[in-house]
């Protein structure tokens, strides 16, 4: 019997919401939550004969350490395959799941798999040394993604040809494979040529890497005399959020006037995001949007000003469109209010 | 956001916990943070030693916007 060790976060591991996140790795016999739909899934082929199950942020803040004890706790199993996720959109479990099944992929020389939202950050990561089946951006993807994440396990087990990111229906890692086309290169260049003047659907056969990097921009020259603007997708927002920003999946941003205040505390700001633990930026949000300290910065001349706005939104399974459209939009604003240097926060 | 913002000519220091993320979403600055969800605090401390622990945190991040970079940065 080919066995596996299956890897999930406290969430789909069955223990809690953010407020277990930071719980260190720990295993459980057997299969657990989605564990048992894959487990069907190998049709007998295939059994998951333990569950490591670990914290988001305690995988995420504890890298090094959490991958070396998944690794150990994983090999007294001696599994011939690994399994993490499906992590959907959620950006430190998918990352985990990336980070973890590359280091046992190194170490154990075993195949593995995960299952993620082409957005999600772990896809840029990971997309180049592990299969990543492609999946939907919510749990509600989940039955659509274990027959895929099976068939191409039992696949790789069985030592099989993989075919191409399309018909197996994996995130394209960028790695060219020979073969033989039916029609020789000048036919299919000019077939492709023809249906480009057409203005018709054509793949090309020699994807350019998609590099949308940024050139740093000339420091701040004379900080004493500078605006400085916060930014933040942390989520904090006047208590009550007033905007309504999402806790997930953010549509929107807020700007918020901020003249006068020199402390956010309990009783006047909060955070709406709702992809960690809230306990910690509710009772003082300046632990994710340092206003207290910059006032005292700009108090002491070491800043010019602290902008008079500052802008939240949640980065929370935010599309990567949607996160464009706001920096645009927040740029764009604050150019015009002479701000000349931003300082971004993230949770 | 942190790319859009840069894009647009403003230099942009951001603050986060796991620099990887940060690294592929194409930050030029970085400046690596407590934990997620309290970059800039540590509730384990009193009052003042968090408060002074985000300031120096913050002050690194002022001086990662003063410093010439040529490429992607972590400001230690």
């Amino acid at each position: 019997m080919i066995k596996v060790v299956h890897y999930l976060n406290q969430f789909f591991g069955q223990i809690g919401g953010e407020d277990k996140a930071h719980i260190e790795p720990f295993v459980k016999e057997g299969f657990v939550g989605p564990g048992m739909a894959l487990n069907a899934a190998f049709k007998g082929q295939a059994q998951i004969v333990a569950t490591i199950i670990c914290g988001d942020s305690y995988y995420a803040e504890n890298e090094e350490k959490a991958k070396n004890t998944i690794l150990e706790m994983i090999k007294k199993y001696e599994p011939d395959l690994f399994i993490a996720g499906p992590a959907f959109n959620a950006g430190r479990y998918g990352s985990a799941c990336g980070s973890i099944c590359k280091h046992v992929k190194e170490n154990l020389s075993i195949p593995v798999l995960t299952g993620m939202y082409i957005e999600n950050p772990g896809v840029d990561l990971y997309k180049r040394d592990i299969y990543i089946i492609s999946t939907k951006d919510s749990a509600v993807g989940m039955r659509d993604a274990i027959p895929k994440m099976a068939s191409l396990a039992l696949k790789l087990i069985n030592e099989e040809e993989i075919e191409s990111p399309e018909k197996e229906g994996y995130i394209e890692r960028g790695i060219r494979i020979n073969y033989f086309a039916s029609e020789r290169g000048s036919k299919r260049a000019v077939d492709m040529l023809i249906k480009k003047i057409k203005g018709e659907e054509f793949d090309t056969e020699f994807k350019m890497p998609d590099f949308d990097r940024v050139a740093p921009n000339p420091p701040i020259v004379d900080i004493e005399n500078a605006k400085i603007a916060l930014v933040t997708s942390g989520g904090i927002v006047p208590k009550g959020n007033p905007d309504k920003i999402e806790s997930s999946s953010a549509s929107k941003f807020g700007k918020y006037d901020i003249e006068g205040v020199y402390d956010l505390t309990n009783e006047t700001y909060e955070t709406a995001h709702g992809g960690y633990d809230p306990v910690y930026a509710n009772k003082d949000a300046d632990r994710v949007l340092p206003v207290d300290v910059l006032r005292e910065l700009e108090k002491e001349g070491k800043i010019g000003s602290l902008h008079r706005y500052y802008y939240s939104t949640v980065g929370n399974g935010t599309a990567v469109a949607n996160a464009k459209k706001f920096g645009q939009k927040i740029a764009e604003e604050l150019i015009k209010d002479g701000v000349q240097a931003v300082i971004l926060t993230s949770t | 956001m942190v790319k859009e913002i840069e894009r647009a000519g403003l230099p942009v220091v951001h603050m986060c916990t796991i620099v990887p993320i940060s690294k592929t979403v194409g930050a030029n600055r970085i400046v690596p943070t407590v934990a997620i969800p309290h970059p800039l605090g540590n509730p384990n401390l009193s009052y003042e030693d968090e408060k002074a622990l985000r300031r120096k945190l913050v002050e690194k991040a002022l001086k990662a916007l003063q410093t010439p970079i040529e490429e992607q940065t972590v400001f230690e």
